[in-house]
C-alpha cells in the first residue's frame, strides 16, 4: 500500500502540472518552522520553535490588562479522559487533536470546527497511562499523527483526508505513539511508548510526503553496538526505554534531541543488571541519519521510573561567562541539569525537591546512588520530582519554568517479573506515602472535583530556576499537584494551570500572580498564544473544553 | 499574592512520626474468619498481586483513582455482576482508556475476587461483634452518635457514617476507634479559621484548594472561604475525638454494627 502510494503521488504529480506549483507554494515549509520565531502570529510546532522554549514574542497582552481578559470561544471534547492535547495554529486554524485518535481543523478564532478526522485504533492498542494523545505536526500541506496502535497518519490540512497511513510500531507488542511528532527538513519524526510493556524504544524519521521510513535509531543498543554491555543476557530485547515527548531540534548542529523513558520492568532494577543505556537519557540523533552522536544518562539501573521523557530545552547563553550552547532539563529523578548540547557534557546538576534516592551527583553527572530500604519512602516519588509537562524557557528573564511536584514520596515494591509479548512488566508496583493508612494520595490524573487527598501528599511547586546557579529564583506552590505546561510571553508573562483547573498568569520576572480564572477542569498540557488580525490570543484546555482568551477592543 | 498563608498547623503534620502505606498495611495480618465472600483467600491473594501489577498503575491503590469508578467500593460505569466485569477486563471499555487486557483465567478469577473482597488481599482478625448491641452502643455509652450522622439521624459535623461499612474494612474502623490519631483521613482533621472580620470559624473541610477552602462549621453550614480573607488557618493534628474507652468486647460490638451500615 505504503508503495502504490507513493506512485499514485509521482504519477499525478507529474500528470498534472499544477500540482507541482502546489507544492512549491506548501503552506508550511521547513523554513517557516526553522525561523518559527519570527512569526509569533502562529504555533507552527509542538514546543512553539526546534528550541523549544515555548516562548512567544507577543507582548498585547502584558501585566497592566491581563485583567480584562475575556473568554472568547470554547470547544467541547467528545469524549472523556484527561485532554493532553498541544495545539497547533497555522496562519488563524487550529489544528488539535482528541482522544483516542481524532483531529479537528478549528477556526481560531470563532472555535468553529472546518473538519474532523477519525482514526480508530485496533482494538488491542495498549497504553498504560491513558488513551493520549499530545498533538500533531504540520508540514507543507500536510497534518500529521501518531496513534495508539503505533502507527504514522498524514492528513490533507485542507480537507482532513488521509493521505498515508503506514506502520511505526508493532500493536500487538504494545508498542504505540502519543507524542506529537517533530518535523524536520523533509522528515516526520516520531517516538514509541510502551516502557510498562517490555519494548524495545526507538526513534524513527520517515519521508513526509510518501511515509516511507528513512531511518530508524534503537534507544537500546543491540549486540555489536556500542554500550550493548550495558544489558546482561536477553534483557535490552525488552528493557523498554520509549520515547513518548517530542524532542528538540538545533539546525546549526543538525541533531535532534530527545529525552528516553525508563527500563523495564520498571521497579526491579535488579532484574536488569548494568546501567540500561539509553534509558533514562538525553540523546543528540543526526537529523538526516538518525546516527547516535551523544547520550547523557541521568539515572543509571533505573528503580524508580524516572522516565526522562522530559522536553530538552535548547539556549544559547554565556554560561557562567563563557558562550555556550546549552540543554535545561528538569528531570523527572528530582535534579535540575545544564548540559552542553554540543558535546553532551555535564555542567551543572541540583537537586530541586527532596531527594533520598541519592546523595548528590559526582563531577560527570552520575548520580550517587542511595537505595532506601525495603518499606520506606523515596523521594521523589513515582510520578517523578516533574514529569514530561512541556516547561518554558525565557531569554528575555532567563529562567526556566517548570511543574514539580513537592514532598511526594512513594514506597517501591520490586518483584520478579517475567516478559510475556504484549503485556505489562512492571516488576513491582509502588504505593503514595500517606499520612495515615487508607487515606486518599494523588494518582496520575485528577478524577473528581473534591481534593480530599490534601496537599499532604504532594502538591505543585511551580521553579522559576536560574540555569547559572541551578537554584530557584522563586517558587509558586499550588495545593494540589500540577501536570500543567508553560508558556511564556515577550511581555514577561507566564500562563500555566493544574488540576485545580485555575488557569494563572504570572508575573515571570518574580512569581506574582497577576490573573487567574476558575476554568473546572485539570489543565494538563501547556498555554499556547497566537495573532489573527492583530489580535492576541490564548488558548488553553481544561477537563473537557479548549478555552480561548482574548482583550477586548483590540 | 502568594498562596498558603498563615497556615500554622500543616508543618505539625508532615511531622508526623508514623506513616502508612496502603498497600503494606494489612499484609502481617491474619485471614478473616467471617467471610462474606464466596472467594477464596488465595484467590484473593493472586488476585492483589494481578491487580497491582496489571491495574493499579491507572486505577491506584485503592481501585479509585479513574473518574466514576471505584473498584473497592464495587462501583463501576457499567458493570454490574462478575461476568460484566470479565467482559470490560478482556475487551477494554470507554473508548480505549480502558484498555482491553489478555489474562489467564486464573488471573482473571483473582483480580475479580480480589475486587470483590473490597481490596483485603489476607482479611484481617479483627473481631467482629453483635451489631444490635454496637447499635446501643453507638447511640449510648461509646457517644458514638453525639457527632455522627446515621441515616438521616444525629449532627452532621463529624463525616455522616451511613455507608461506612461499604467504605471502610474491620481493621479501619477498629483503628478508628482505638487510635483515631493515626487513622483520621487528612480531610477530616479539625479546622479553626479566624477571617479579617474577627470571626472565628470551627470546622472540618469538605475541599480544598490554593486559593479557598470549603467546610461544614461547627453550626452545620457549609462555608467557602478565600484563604485571602483569613488571618489564621489552622489545621490541627488531633483528631477531636479520644480514644474510645469502651472495652474490646464492646469495640467489636460497634464494628459490628458500623459494618452493617452500607449506604442506600
Amino acid at each position: 500500500m505504503k508503495s502504490s502510494l507513493k506512485a499514485s503521488l509521482i504519477s499525478c504529480c507529474a500528470i498534472v502540472s499544477f500540482a507541482i506549483a502546489q507544492v512549491s507554494i506548501a503552506q508550511v515549509p521547513y523554513e517557516r518552522i526553522l525561523n518559527a520565531a519570527d512569526e509569533p502570529e502562529n504555533w507552527l510546532t509542538y514546543n512553539g520553535g526546534y528550541s523549544a522554549q515555548r516562548h512567544s514574542s507577543l507582548d498585547q497582552i502584558n501585566a497592566d490588562n491581563v485583567n480584562d481578559l475575556k473568554l472568547q470561544w470554547t470547544l467541547q471534547n467528545q469524549v472523556f479522559g484527561a485532554w493532553q492535547s498541544n495545539p497547533i495554529i497555522v496562519d488563524g486554524i487550529m489544528y488539535v487533536t482528541e482522544r483516542p485518535n481524532s483531529v479537528m481543523a478549528v477556526d481560531a478564532v470563532t472555535g468553529r470546527v472546518f473538519w474532523k478526522y477519525r482514526h480508530t485504533p485496533a482494538e488491542n492498542a495498549l497504553v498504560c497511562c491513558g488513551a493520549n494523545n499530545r498533538g500533531v505536526a504540520v508540514l507543507g500541506d500536510m497534518v500529521y499523527m501518531g496513534t495508539l496502535d503505533a502507527r504514522l497518519v498524514a492528513l490533507d490540512r485542507v480537507n482532513g483526508q488521509p493521505l498515508w497511513d503506514v506502520e511505526v510500531g508493532d500493536v500487538n507488542l504494545a508498542y504505540s505513539v502519543t507524542m506529537a511528532p517533530l518535523a524536520v527538513k523533509d522528515k516526520i519524526i516520531v517516538g514509541v511508548g510502551g516502557g510498562e510493556f517490555g519494548i524495545r524504544g526507538y526513534v524513527a524519521a520517515y519521508d513526509a510526503l510518501t511515509g516511507e521510513q528513512a531511518w530508524k535509531t534503537y534507544t537500546i543498543p543491540g549486540p555489536g553496538e556500542p554500550n550493548h554491555d550495558s544489558w546482561e543476557g536477553d534483557d535490552w530485547e525488552h528493557g523498554g526505554a520509549p520515547v513518548w515527548i517530542t524532542g528538540s531540534f538545533d539546525p546549526d548542529l543538525n541533531l535532534t534531541y530527545w529525552g528516553v523513558g525508563n527500563p523495564g520492568p520498571d521497579w526491579n532494577a535488579g532484574q536488569r543488571p548494568g546501567d540500561n543505556l539509553y534509558s533514562d537519557s538525553a540523546i543528540a540523533l543526526d537529523a538526516d541519519t538518525g546516527e547516535l552522536k551523544w547520550y547523557f544518562q541521568f539515572t543509571p539501573n533505573d528503580a524508580y521510573d524516572y522516565d526522562s521523557v522530559q522536553v530538552p530545552v535548547l539556549a544559547d547563553m554565556v554560561w557562567r561567562g563563557t558562550p555556550k550552547k546549552v540543554m535545561m532539563w528538569a528531570n523527572r529523578n528530582g535534579y535540575f541539569y545544564v548540559l552542553d548540547r554540543v558535546s553532551g557534557e555535564f555542567l551543572e546538576g541540583k537537586p530541586y525537591v527532596t531527594v533520598n534516592w541519592s546523595s548528590g551527583l559526582d563531577e560527570n553527572g552520575r548520580p550517587i546512588p542511595t537505595p532506601q530500604p525495603e518499606g520506606m519512602p523515596t523521594y521523589p516519588g513515582n510520578q517523578g520530582g516533574t514529569n514530561w509537562y512541556p516547561p518554558s524557557y525565557s531569554p528575555r528573564t532567563g529562567l526556566f519554568y517548570f511543574s514539580a511536584w513537592k514532598d511526594y514520596a512513594t514506597i517501591y515494591r520490586a518483584e520478579e517479573s517475567e516478559y510475556i509479548p504484549g503485556r505489562a512488566f512492571l516488576g513491582g508496583g509502588f504505593s503514595v506515602l500517606a499520612p495515615a493508612p487508607g487515606a486518599p494520595t494523588v494518582g496520575i490524573g485528577r478524577t473528581n472535583p473534591i481534593n480530599n487527598w490534601t496537599s499532604e501528599v504532594g502538591h505543585a511547586s511551580l521553579k522559576a530556576m536560574d540555569p547559572q546557579t541551578g537554584e530557584a529564583v522563586w517558587s509558586y506552590d499550588q495545593f494540589d499537584v500540577s501536570d500543567s505546561g508553560m508558556l511564556t510571553t515577550g511581555s514577561d508573562l507566564l500562563f500555566t494551570g493544574g488540576r485545580e483547573g485555575y488557569f494563572h498568569a504570572i508575573d515571570a520576572a518574580n512569581g506574582d500572580l497577576l490573573w487567574n480564572v476558575n476554568l473546572g477542569g485539570q489543565i494538563v498540557m501547556a498555554p499556547v498564544t497566537f495573532m489573527v488580525d492583530g489580535v492576541q490570543y490564548v488558548s488553553v484546555i481544561s477537563g473537557h473544553a479548549l478555552s480561548t482568551f482574548a482583550l477586548p477592543n483590540q | 499574592m502568594k498562596p498558603f498563608i498563615a497556615k500554622s498547623g500543616r508543618g505539625k503534620i508532615l511531622a508526623l512520626p508514623i506513616f502508612f502505606a496502603a498497600l503494606f498495611a494489612s499484609s502481617q495480618l491474619l485471614a478473616q474468619e467471617t467471610g462474606d465472600h464466596q472467594y477464596t483467600t488465595e484467590a484473593i491473594q493472586a488476585g492483589s498481586r494481578v491487580y497491582t501489577q496489571q491495574c493499579a498503575l491507572c486505577h491506584g491503590p485503592q481501585g479509585a483513582a479513574v473518574d466514576g469508578v471505584d473498584l473497592r467500593r464495587g462501583q463501576f460505569r457499567t458493570a454490574t455482576s462478575d461476568d460484566d466485569l470479565r467482559t470490560v477486563i478482556s475487551q477494554g471499555a470507554a473508548e480505549g482508556r480502558m484498555p482491553a487486557f489478555n489474562l489467564a483465567a486464573t488471573e482473571m478469577d483473582g483480580v475479580i475476587a480480589y475486587i470483590r473482597a473490597g481490596f483485603d488481599p489476607d482479611g484481617v482478625a479483627v473481631r467482629i461483634g453483635d451489631p444490635a448491641r454496637g447499635q446501643t452502643l453507638f447511640e449510648g455509652k461509646g457517644e458514638c452518635a453525639d457527632c455522627h450522622r446515621v441515616n438521616g439521624v444525629g449532627p452532621r459535623t463529624a463525616p455522616d457514617l451511613s455507608d461506612i461499612g461499604a467504605i471502610r474494612t474491620p481493621a479501619s474502623l477498629q483503628r478508628n476507634l482505638l487510635d483515631p490519631a493515626t487513622a483520621l483521613l487528612p480531610i477530616n482533621r479539625p479546622v479553626r479559621l479566624v477571617t479579617r472580620n474577627e470571626e472565628t470559624i470551627v470546622g472540618r473541610r469538605l475541599n480544598e484548594d490554593t486559593y479557598t477552602v470549603q467546610v461544614i462549621d461547627s453550626n452545620e453550614r457549609l462555608r467557602s472561604l478565600r484563604k485571602s480573607d483569613l488571618v489564621t488557618y489552622e489545621i490541627s493534628d488531633a483528631p477531636s475525638k479520644q480514644p474510645t474507652t469502651l472495652s474490646s468486647e464492646e469495640v467489636a460490638d460497634v464494628i459490628g454494627y458500623l459494618l452493617t451500615l452500607r449506604g442506600l
